[in-house]
């Protein structure tokens, strides 16, 4: 079957079992288009305000379904927008294919227009990225793109195609999905002397990162957790491997974890983590992090062992498998001195703070998740609201939680909710707020075009407020550039956008704002007005420690 | 052979346009501090072979190679021991010489078992190969009379012995 350039992308996504696509045309995929025009009863395109969602809206579509997500852009300007959200898949290991037009062979190299060079953009912000240069490469490329995404580690990959491989034929032979490198097999030697350390330990301290999400092993660390009698403190990124009604989740450490979470580091006599890469915003002061633990590291990628921490046992390899080996050659623990401490640690966490007059973060948190069904997805923006989500939603189960944790991207949220919310095809939250709202707020039309069931609520405290808590606590009070007092009317906007806004500054107005917006079977915004001075606590100040942690 | 902290990585990567770009990108990335660097075709067509020396210590060295094992485009690295390596560089050097003083020069090329390449009047271009250690002592020698300028093109490893560092059908059925 001969086939252009462009009818063989579309193919080999089918192929892949691709359905949805986020992208924006633009003069180097015009033919791109024209492809997916012939196959758009098979692909769903969904059309997005600027490439930087589309980048977003592919991420969040992976994080929910475990799938790799797509996005398509056009070259210069659609690939130079799609780059910060490919930072962020990279960051936080999301498994995402780009696919990119670019100009001709014959002007690569001559400042043509809208030309730019894409794949020297791409290196450090992907995990891969490649430029077609033979049409004949071109399957073959298309299956190695989904193949190196979603294998071991996973991460973002980049095509770049040519206007004129896009317009060469090739005969094309349909081939079956790619499978996954399986995950490399750990060492049994090393999984006997980590079952020594857990037999050893009194008061194991299960340390849970985002790659147990990515590698689907939840129900094996909760399993661990049970057969070493184990406490779980959590990155941001693995906070839903838990149900975090199970006592033993101590919920996210870190500069704005939880309390006990924080405290149960330098009391565990064991710390074992699994997929998580001990960042400084998770350990603060290394000199004075777990100095009573021993550490296990277990993780798919060798190069993050020893890379920020020194533990004392890393192995490398698949994490299920890992767990499981542990799991299944334990005899059952018991650690009765450890409960009671951390029963005891967990009684001393303060209530939250309250300010006379203003619906509170945590308040506006609760009510959401009340109204939730406990697999919806939430998506977050970055700063105060996502700390707040971190600490008080009670999430439940696993690629519940989307969240640009390594990256930080402001502007992350909106679009991949939007991701999010058409892998599932369920009711999706997105909490933001209205610095990040801010951001990218021109996906509501995306929203809005494709009926989406979803729910914006912007924590607005009229602040970047993260940014002006830092300068309150570390600058003297040199509140510069953070104190937004917009004017914009966000219920005005939504309506604008072809949303249905509403402003909550009451618990009664939240209450009847929630009501409406979860029986609405499209976008809603629900604009609450929250305190413009709280601040996240508790914290470890940078490079701190559980000594100079900040309660009020 | 190397100052303290220093080492040398030898890389097996597939021969296509851009994969220096990426090794390279690397080092600034996780701010891995190159001493030298250099790249050229192997008996295998299909790849291309890389060496780098760099100083760091051994957390810096352990994250490099792991790092560097992690790109797509890599299909080999390894730490090449000081011991049980052939370490060689190439200097081409132009110094500014004549009468005795060129005498002095050339007799010290011939110490240094090294090659005249070019002589005009008033300067001599020699070419030296050797352990980077041998060319920095004759660059010291010769430094008094004048060096008018100098290549270096950094070093060049391979293992002692019948070891090879990367067979392509022996490394398919180890992944088969």
């Amino acid at each position: 079957m001969k086939l252009t350039g462009c009818q063989i992308i579309v193919e080999t996504l089918l192929e892949q079992g691709v359905t949805t696509v986020f992208g924006y045309p633009g003069g180097q995929v015009l033919h791109i288009y024209d492809a997916l025009y012939q196959y758009r009863d098979r692909i769903h395109h969904v059309l997005t305000a600027h490439e930087q969602g589309a980048s977003h809206a592919a991420d969040g579509y992976a994080r929910a379904s475990g799938k790799v997500g797509v996005c398509i852009a056009t070259s210069g300007p659609g690939t130079t927008n799609l780059i910060t959200g490919l930072a962020t898949a990279n960051a936080d290991s999301i498994p995402v294919v780009a696919i990119t037009g670019n100009v001709p062979f014959e002007l690569i190299g001559t400042d043509s227009f809208q030309e730019v060079d894409s794949i020297g953009l791409s290196i450090p912000v992907t995990k891969h990225s490649f430029l077609v240069k033979d049409i004949k490469d071109l399957p073959h490329i298309m299956r190695e793109a989904f193949r190196v995404a979603s294998s071991g580690r996973p991460g973002p990959v980049l095509v770049d195609v040519p206007k004129n491989i896009q317009l060469a034929t090739l005969d094309y032979e349909p081939q079956p999905p790619v499978e996954k490198t399986p995950d490399q097999k750990p060492d049994e030697t090393l999984l006997k002397q980590a079952l020594e350390l857990l037999k050893e330990s009194e008061r194991p301290l299960i340390y849970c990162g985002g790659g147990v999400i990515n590698g689907n092993c939840a129900d094996a660390l909760v399993a661990l957790a049970e057969k070493a009698d184990a406490y779980a403190a959590f990155s941001m990124m693995g906070l839903t491997a838990m149900d975090c009604r199970n006592p033993r989740h101590l919920g996210m450490n870190g500069m704005h974890g939880r309390f006990v979470a924080t405290k149960a580091f330098s009391m565990a006599d064991l710390v074992i983590a699994c997929g998580v890469r001990f960042t400084e915003r998770a350990t603060g002061n290394k000199a004075k992090f777990a100095t009573n633990a021993k550490i296990i590291h277990l993780d798919i990628d060798p190069a993050e062992q020893g890379k920020n921490i020194d533990a004392t046992l890393p192995i490398a390899g698949s994490l299920r498998q890992m767990l499981e080996y542990l799991t299944a050659h334990l005899p059952q623990k018991t650690n009765t001195l450890w409960h009671e401490e951390m029963e005891a640690e967990k009684q001393k966490v303060a209530p939250p703070h309250q300010t006379e007059g203003y619906l509170q973060p945590h308040q506006i948190i609760h009510a959401v998740a009340k109204k939730a069904p406990a697999d919806t997805i939430v998506a977050t923006d970055v700063g105060q609201h996502q700390m707040w989500v971190a600490q008080y939603y009670p999430f439940q189960k696993p690629r519940t939680h989307l969240t640009s944790g390594g990256l930080g991207t402001m502007g992350y949220g909106l679009g991949a909710a939007i991701g999010a919310c058409m892998a599932t095809g369920k009711r999706t939250v997105l909490f933001t707020g209205d610095g990040s709202f801010g951001m990218n707020l021109n996906e509501l039309a995306t929203a809005v075009t494709e009926d989406l069931p979803l729910v914006v609520v912007i924590l607005n405290n009229n602040r970047l407020g993260m940014i002006r808590q830092w300068q309150g606590l570390f600058f003297d009070h040199h509140y510069m550039a953070t104190v937004l007092d917009r004017k914009t009317d966000f219920v005005k906007l939504a309506d604008a956008f072809g949303a249905k806004g509403y402003l909550a500054r009451t618990e009664s107005e939240l209450r009847h704002a929630l009501d409406q917006a979860f029986a609405m079977a499209s976008p809603s915004v629900i604009n609450c007005i929250i305190p413009p001075e709280e601040n996240v606590l508790p914290m470890v100040p940078p490079n701190g420690s559980l000594d100079d942690i900040i309660t009020k | 052979m190397f100052n303290e902290n220093q080492f040398a990585v030898s890389i097996i990567v597939t021969n296509q346009s851009g994969v220096l770009t990426r090794i390279s990108s690397l080092f600034s990335q996780r701010d891995f501090n190159i001493d030298t660097f250099t790249s050229g075709r192997t008996n295998d067509p299909e790849v291309a072979r890389i060496t780098i020396t760099a100083t760091g210590d051994n957390r810096k060295k352990d994250q490099l190679l792991k790092q560097i094992s992690k790109l797509y485009d890599v299909k080999k690295v390894e730490l090449m021991s000081p011991e049980n390596t052939i370490l060689r560089e190439l200097l081409i050097v132009k110094v500014k010489a004549s009468g005795d003083g060129l005498r002095t020069v050339l007799d010290a090329a011939n110490v240094f078992r090294s090659k005249v390449v070019d002589m005009s009047p008033g300067s001599v271009c020699i070419e030296m190969t050797g352990e980077s250690a041998k060319l920095d002592a004759f660059l010291t020698y010769v430094a008094p009379y004048g060096i008018l300028e100098y290549c270096r093109t950094g070093l060049i490893a391979v293992e002692r012995g019948a070891n090879c560092l990367y067979d392509a059908k022996e490394e398919q059925s180890q992944t088969a």
